[in-house]
């Protein structure tokens, strides 16, 4: 099958890779740009640990063809991090206990920021709402619903 | 429709570990030329933090900060043989064991820094911030790091230990039928409250509230999140989870995540929980463990409350709407239970 030349910003720097048709956006990042940030939990949308940012918002890099993401922007866990200093989400994940075997913390992560990226104080219910898609099978989501909050600095409650 | 709420109870035993042809763990511990100290083990960390408490165990019984411990899980190749993670053995059997080898490390450790400082071992003591000095005189000093290299480059001692803990296997006695599982057992109590709507058959969680006895908790937060964690995972059993919903006929087993059914973040509930420690004289400073006893007393405290609410008793997990409804029915309607 011929490939198509693909470029898209994945974090701080352009790529351009060949991709063969029907690829998805996570088989992409791990495999042909070696991102392993984005896990493959389930590769049917139901879990929500492969989820990535495209021009700031949420998606499921699984159900996400390669090829629509030409020319926009691909930001993973791995733009987090800064260096060696976590961001204030990883380290209000680390301070709060929010990961235990950490296979949804990617996805968990990534939907957390774009909550916080639309709403820096978002109520208790909309952080519910922001992680409904993902599933954590180890916290009982209390740790990292409490991690979000801290981490949007502000504690109103629903 | 009727929303009713209920309330269960359940209290449980849960003994520590397993009893199929003994129960040993191994471990070793070695210092390194830098003088900080590798616990080796084939024990999997499953992410509720065994490699934390073993090297809190570790650093405690060398006498050394636990910053100059490192844990390597390596494999079942390369690593001392462990049973595995499971049956809640692990901060009991490897703690056990992680302690007898660190036991023996600081013996060598104790008689390196002895020659090093020509006085007699059974003289020295550990500060726990890395020196080694002589009781009642802490400026006769050596620091562990100066230990390891004169143990290693002048010396020629290895400063490591061998540790295995076993439980050995307890037969049953032909007569009696008597036998001892296990050496320390954990206790639990936890109350559910409950919502079943007698239209759906929805059961949804109001509230928990839960005391457990685990003996020390050598990390309480490690204790909390798994408690917090490990109820969810009960209530999972208790009322989603399963491959094989008509078992043992194998049709409409799920196929994503959709039909697997699990909790998600809006299903949670508060869950207060008290955690109480009561040493076991077998276990490393006393500890038991959490482990799967997180998750056991939920199951029959929600299917208690279940019965309290509506009056059907449901013995086949999960209680999914369907089952729940099926048997209002058969009871020709819901019959709620006086509150308790």
């Amino acid at each position: 099958m011929a490939k198509t030349a693909l470029q898209f910003r994945h974090n701080s720097s352009d790529v351009a890779i060949f991709v063969d048709g029907g690829t998805n956006l996570l088989v992409a990042l791990r495999e042909l740009i070696g991102d392993m940030t984005p896990k493959f939990g389930c590769g049917q949308g139901g879990c929500g640990t492969c989820s990535v940012l495209i021009d700031g918002e949420l998606h499921l890099s699984c159900l996400t063809l390669a090829e629509t993401v030409a020319g926009r922007s691909v930001e993973t866990l791995d733009s987090l991090k800064q260096g060696p200093n976590l961001h204030p989400l990883q380290r209000a994940f680390a301070e709060n206990f929010a990961a235990q075997c950490g296979y949804c913390t990617p996805g968990m992560l990534m939907a957390a920021k774009a909550l916080l990226d639309r709403n820096p104080s978002p109520s208790r219910a909309e952080v519910v709402e922001a992680i409904s898609g993902n599933i954590c099978r180890c916290t009982g989501y209390e740790p990292i619903i409490n991690a979000i909050l801290a981490a949007s600095g502000d504690r109103a409650s629903a | 429709m009727t929303r009713h709420r209920g309330r269960g109870i359940a209290s449980i035993n849960y003994p520590i570990g397993m009893n199929l042809g003994g129960d040993p763990s191994q471990a070793l511990v070695h210092s390194n030329p830098s003088g900080k100290f590798t616990v080796a083990l084939s024990s999997i960390d499953l992410g509720q933090g065994m490699k934390s408490v073993t090297r809190q165990i570790c650093a405690e019984t060398l006498g050394v900060p636990v910053e100059d411990v490192y844990v390597d899980t390596a494999d079942s190749d390369t690593g001392p043989h462990c049973m595995g993670s499971f049956a809640s053995r692990g901060t009991h059997r490897v703690g056990n064991a992680v302690m007898a080898a660190a036991r023996e490390a600081r013996g060598v450790m104790m008689e390196a820094a002895a020659e090093e400082l020509e006085v007699n071992a059974a003289d020295l003591e550990t500060d726990g911030r890395g020196n080694i000095h002589v009781k009642g005189a802490p400026h006769r000093s050596i620091s562990t790091k100066d230990v390891a290299i004169a143990a290693q480059f002048k010396q020629g001692k290895t400063i490591a230990g061998r540790g295995i803990f076993l439980v050995p296997l307890s037969n049953v006695d032909p007569e009696t039928g008597e036998m001892s599982p296990a050496t320390c057992y954990a206790h639990a109590c936890l109350v559910a409250e409950v919502e079943v709507d007698d239209e759906t058959g929805e059961v949804t969680m109001i509230r928990m509230d839960s005391a457990y006895e685990l003996g020390r908790a050598l990390n309480p937060r490690l204790v909390e999140q798994q408690l917090v964690g490990g109820a969810w995972m009960g209530v999972s059993h208790a009322l989603y989870e399963t491959p094989e919903p008509y078992y043992p006929d194998p049709i409409h087993g799920p196929r994503d995540f959709v039909e697997y059914v699990m909790p998600g973040p809006g299903d949670v509930c508060p869950h207060d929980i008290a955690v109480l420690e009561r040493p076991a004289p077998d276990g490393p400073f006393g500890a038991k463990g959490p482990g799967e006893m997180c998750a056991n007393p939920v199951l029959p405290a929600v299917a208690n409350a279940i019965f309290n609410a509506v009056g059907v008793r449901i013995d086949d997990l999960p209680i999914t709407p369907e089952k729940v409804l099926r048997a209002i029915k058969a009871e020709g309607g819901a019959r709620p239970q006086a509150r308790r």
